[in-house]
């Protein structure tokens, strides 16, 4: 009590170790099941299931890898998905980045009721509209279909991205529009020339949300893709893992391979995601 | 003048009518077929030749004495949300409190490692942790005997400990969001108001009550919100983790209660109506919680 600053500066060095400690611990829980996939990725064929602990296990092997690619139809079902997620990236961006910049400067008729309507989508369980959607795909003859997968994927992903634009160009001052068109900017010019370029942090997080809605989508694939020349990867992921005995080394591998680009965006962006996050919107 | 409005409308109809029609087609059409479903004898069996039988699914909700019945899943999808999204924000809130330190080095790479569980799709967190929770090879229970000396736990095979497993599951994929949340709004606070605190000699706990959390609170109740709504409908965990439901269907969700319901028996009417049934409980709660937050935020002043 005598001596307040020395108390005080030791305390602080105990906080921070303390502190440094938490982080250490929870690192390692949050690394751990990643790490997991990658070990039973490398594991030879005759140790899949395996009572050891070690993150590079004995014998390793790319053997899964190249099993994946020259035995199982995986490229196939790779070229599936890119196919598939890049349509939805592409409608969902194309159609909230120009639906949200009217909800956020114009008044139009149904403008009020369209908002909320948005935001009650978000309170819908996922059967809501995957069930009378699966009857009406049926009746439509679009089951095993890419555009009965990619209309279920727009669906989900839509009335998040619109509002999640809304939000950004809400941010935006209206001013920059004003001098754009007394520089002889016409409507069209002035949102393509000034405010599109100025929202790009929220088009590449409505692009993000998109791409891994359809990248990693499994529940709803199951019940509209049969074919397994039809699968997209998570459906593939699925079959390898069902067989958790003989195939688990190509579920580990395939895991690491649908990962590891989502895990690359999402890192990258993430500096873009909090800003989004702050105004009021995230990843699924 | 008028050249120019309706040049203006013109417009406006050429950004909103494209979106307009899709969310017609995949949003608004589908919600009111779904209402219609609900109040019919829609099954596999009656796909084409199906009629309306008024409240008859709705009631058979409430009242079937299915193994488990609607209450029980209910009570369970209650517990699932509330343990969920008090660990979420526990851990997320602090976790970011010990990042946001000014001492603290090399931020941006515990950052990004502790962001993790968030990057990683659904579906693979799903399915990893299955498989490190089973019986002779997980990870989980190898942990626990090797290294702690305790038995080995049944974790997929009993009700209580599959419902453990997916909480579990579920805590580990859902803390970075509220961290990252958290993290972004306690930059925003002003170093000075901390500092002036120091100066009036304020212990932390003090600082914590008076600064940290009033002002993180804004940003926090809508990430909440959503949070929860989204917990309370996450089909893909429990889904996936307990393999649809199992031991004899004692790990569900009202979610992936209604998708067996609907996909797996075939039940389209029973399932309409479920759906608009959890609908309405999520509605009643995010207009409840929005409310009485923004109470509380003019009590704050």
């Amino acid at each position: 009590m005598g001596e307040p600053g020395r108390t005080r500066s030791g305390r602080s060095a105990l906080r921070i170790l303390a502190s440094y400690a938490v982080l250490g611990v929870f690192s390692l829980i949050a690394l751990f099941p990643v790490l997991q996939i990658v070990t039973i990725s490398l594991r030879p064929a005759d140790r899949l299931l395996s009572t050891s602990l070690e993150v590079i296990p004995k014998d390793a092997s790319l053997a899964n890898y190249i099993a994946l690619f020259t035995e199982r139809p995986f490229f196939l079902w790779l070229a599936n998905s890119t196919l598939v997620a890049l349509v939805v990236t592409f409608t969902g961006v194309a159609l909230a980045s120009t639906c949200g910049y009217a909800f956020s400067r114009y008044a139009f008729t149904g403008k009020r009721i369209g908002l909320l309507g948005l935001l009650v989508t978000q309170m819908f369980p996922a059967t809501m509209l995957l069930l009378p959607m699966y009857i009406m795909l049926v009746m439509l003859h679009l089951i095993n279909t890419y555009l009965g997968i990619v209309i279920m994927y727009s669906a989900t992903a839509l009335p998040f991205c619109i509002w999640q634009m809304k939000g950004y160009y809400d941010t935006i001052p209206t001013s920059l529009e004003e001098a754009g068109r007394i520089d002889g900017c016409n409507q069209f010019q002035a949102f393509q020339r000034i405010i599109l370029p100025l929202a790009a942090p929220a088009l590449v997080i409505t692009a993000l949300f998109s791409f891994m809605t359809a990248w990693t989508e499994y529940v709803v694939a199951a019940q509209i893709l049969q074919d397994t020349d039809m699968w997209t990867l998570p459906l593939g992921l699925k079959s390898f893992e069902s067989n958790m005995g003989s195939e688990w080394g190509l579920y580990g591998a395939a895991s690491v391979i649908v990962t590891i680009p989502v895990v690359i965006l999402f890192l990258s962006l993430s500096r873009w995601l909090v800003s989004g996050l702050t105004l009021g919107s995230v990843k699924g | 003048m008028t050249g120019r409005s309706l040049r203006q409308k013109l417009f406006v109809a050429a950004l909103v009518v494209p979106a307009f029609v899709v969310l017609f087609g995949v949003v608004v059409y589908p919600f009111f077929y779904n209402l219609v479903i609900s109040f019919s004898n829609m099954s596999l069996r009656h796909i084409r030749d199906w009629r309306l039988i008024g409240l008859g699914q709705y009631i058979r909700v409430f009242t079937e004495p299915s193994q488990p019945n609607f209450y029980s899943v209910f009570v369970k999808t209650v517990i699932w949300t509330a343990v969920n999204i008090f660990f979420h924000v526990l851990i997320g809130v602090f976790l970011a409190l010990v990042l946001n330190q000014k001492e603290i080095r090399g931020k941006a790479f515990f950052r990004a490692l502790l962001v993790l569980p968030w990057a990683v799709p659904q579906l693979i967190v799903a399915l990893t942790w299955r498989g490190m929770f089973n019986y002779e090879y997980g990870a989980i229970n190898l942990i626990l005997t090797q290294w702690f000396g305790l038995p080995a736990v049944q974790w997929l095979k009993q009700p209580f400990e599959a419902f453990c497993a997916v909480i579990i599951t579920n805590v580990w994929l859902g803390f970075p969001f509220m961290m990252v949340i958290a993290l972004g709004a306690l930059q925003s606070i002003p170093r000075e108001l901390y500092e002036a605190a120091d100066m009036d000699g304020a212990s932390w706990h003090h600082k914590l009550r008076h600064i940290t959390v009033p002002l993180i609170r804004p940003v926090m109740v809508p990430a909440i919100t959503l949070g929860t709504i989204w917990t309370f409908n996450n089909l893909n965990i429990v889904w996936l983790v307990s393999n649809a439901g199992e031991p004899s269907d004692q790990t569900h969700l009202l979610v992936s209660f209604v998708y067996k319901a609907a996909f797996n028996f075939y039940r389209y009417g029973y399932g309409a109506a479920l759906s608009i049934v959890i609908f309405f409980i999520l509605l009643a709660f995010s207009l409840t919680f929005m409310r009485q937050s923004k109470a509380a935020e003019n009590v704050y002043g």
